[in-house]
């Protein structure tokens, strides 16, 4: 079974999604992101879609779905890179990803989660006002 | 059928009687555009077309003309539609051309048949089905062809109509003239996200200071670039929405929301560079309205 690898880069998460998408690859990296920002306590995810070119209703609604769980366990959510084709289908399917920031690049996403966030931050420790 | 000679052996035996009749009648008649064809140019056209016609009906075709044997008299009817299309002739104009040979053929078979009314009246009957069906199929081509012209207009305006142009480093600028409709809204969006992909700009100017009229529909497409631009990581800005479109806007119920607007482009502009030169750092473009 596939996966989609989730990278730890000090206290944000870096998923980038590489192939095609299929719905149970979709369910388990739900899973997997999930369980990965409550166990390392992550205060930021940053997910990169520019090598996805084609998304069905299904795919868009997890992306907004992972987006937003993210959101709920307290991490910041970025998600870079969207294609055109891809952000007229999310708009065309009324999926507008709300409360979750996008940037055009993984060095402006990171920029925005730094900002956002700051940096060095872990469980327990206060979260300096951005 | 009929004894006797019958319309196709009338129409073979004095075919270059019937073409003379035919052109001169053409050459007199209202509808006649002496200043947009020759008279050569008419006498040829009318020539190929008789003689299509004969081909066709010694091959024994029946007057259904979407018959394969009608397929040469089809093709030179299209291509006399086609190229009177183009020289701007009416449609009158156009299909009076096959009906106008209504007259000569007429009168030549009623001399051939003047002994035997009831035949005679089979053969007009003929004649004319014949000639009708003709000429709708003018008519249809000339249609087509004017609607070619038209479509190859539209597609040419679509071309023009999308530049997007880059103010500076990080900001698109799009300039929208004239009236949007689905299908060029459709394009604008497409160039822009490909643009911000392609320059990795962080907003865009949508400038609709050139847009008489805004619809439903148009504010619907604009909320639906923001969005789509907003999903990609960049930010858009409205700029020159005139006081009748804001009074629209607001009558058809449109919520622009979170979408920033300005006045001009310049004040738009003078945002962007606050908000790009914010994030960046930079210092450069900074003040330059009086900040």
């Amino acid at each position: 079974m596939d996966r989609i690898p989730i990278l730890k880069m000090g206290p944000f998460l870096l998923v980038t999604i590489q192939v095609d998408m299929h719905d149970q690859m979709a369910l388990l990296l739900q899973d997997d992101l999930t369980n990965r920002i409550s166990k390392e306590g992550s205060r930021g995810v940053l997910i990169d879609i520019s090598a996805l070119d084609m998304v069905d209703s299904f795919i868009g609604r997890m992306i907004s779905n992972i987006s937003s769980m993210a959101r709920v366990l307290d991490a910041e959510t970025v998600v870079t890179g969207m294609q055109p084709s891809v952000a007229i289908t999310l708009v065309e399917l009324g999926l507008r990803l709300e409360g979750v920031h996008t940037a055009l690049s993984i060095d402006k996403g990171m920029d925005l989660l730094h900002s956002r966030v700051g940096s060095g931050n872990r469980r327990g420790a206060p979260k300096p006002r951005a | 059928m009929a004894k006797g000679p019958s319309f196709t052996a009338i129409l073979e035996r004095d075919s270059n009687q019937i073409l003379d009749d035919w052109v001169r009648r053409q050459l007199a008649s209202s509808t006649s555009r002496i200043d947009l064809i020759k008279e050569a140019d008419l006498r040829e056209e009318s020539r190929r077309f008789l003689s299509a016609m004969q081909a066709a009906l010694n091959d024994g075709a029946l007057p259904d003309v979407s018959m394969p044997q009608w397929a040469d008299v089809r093709d030179v009817l299209e291509r006399i539609a086609k190229s009177r299309a183009e020289r701007g002739f009416s449609p009158r104009e156009t299909a009076t051309f096959v009906f106008s040979l209504k007259e000569p053929l007429f009168e030549a078979m009623s001399n051939a048949r003047k002994d035997d009314p009831r035949a005679l009246l089979d053969e007009l009957w003929r004649i004319s089905t014949l000639l009708d069906a003709l000429g709708l199929l003018t008519t249809e081509t000339y249609q087509r062809g004017r609607e070619e012209i038209i479509l190859r207009q539209q597609r040419e305006l679509l071309e023009l109509s999308t530049p997007v142009v880059r103010l500076w480093d990080d900001i698109l600028a799009l300039p929208l003239v004239g009236t949007l409709d689905s299908a060029r809204t459709q394009i604008v969006m497409e160039t822009l996200l490909q643009m911000i992909v392609d320059t990795g700009s962080a907003i865009a100017i949508i400038d609709i200071t050139g847009v008489p009229t805004v619809d439903t529909l148009v504010a619907q497409h604009l909320l639906k670039t923001i969005a789509a631009t907003r999903l990609m990581g960049a930010d858009c800005i409205i700029s020159g929405i005139r006081p009748q479109i804001a009074q629209t806007i607001v009558h058809l119920g449109v919520d622009l929301g979170e979408v920033t607007t300005k006045a001009t482009l310049a004040d738009a502009f003078a945002v962007a560079l606050e908000r790009t030169g914010a994030s960046l750092s930079s210092p450069r473009g900074r003040g330059d309205r009086g900040r």
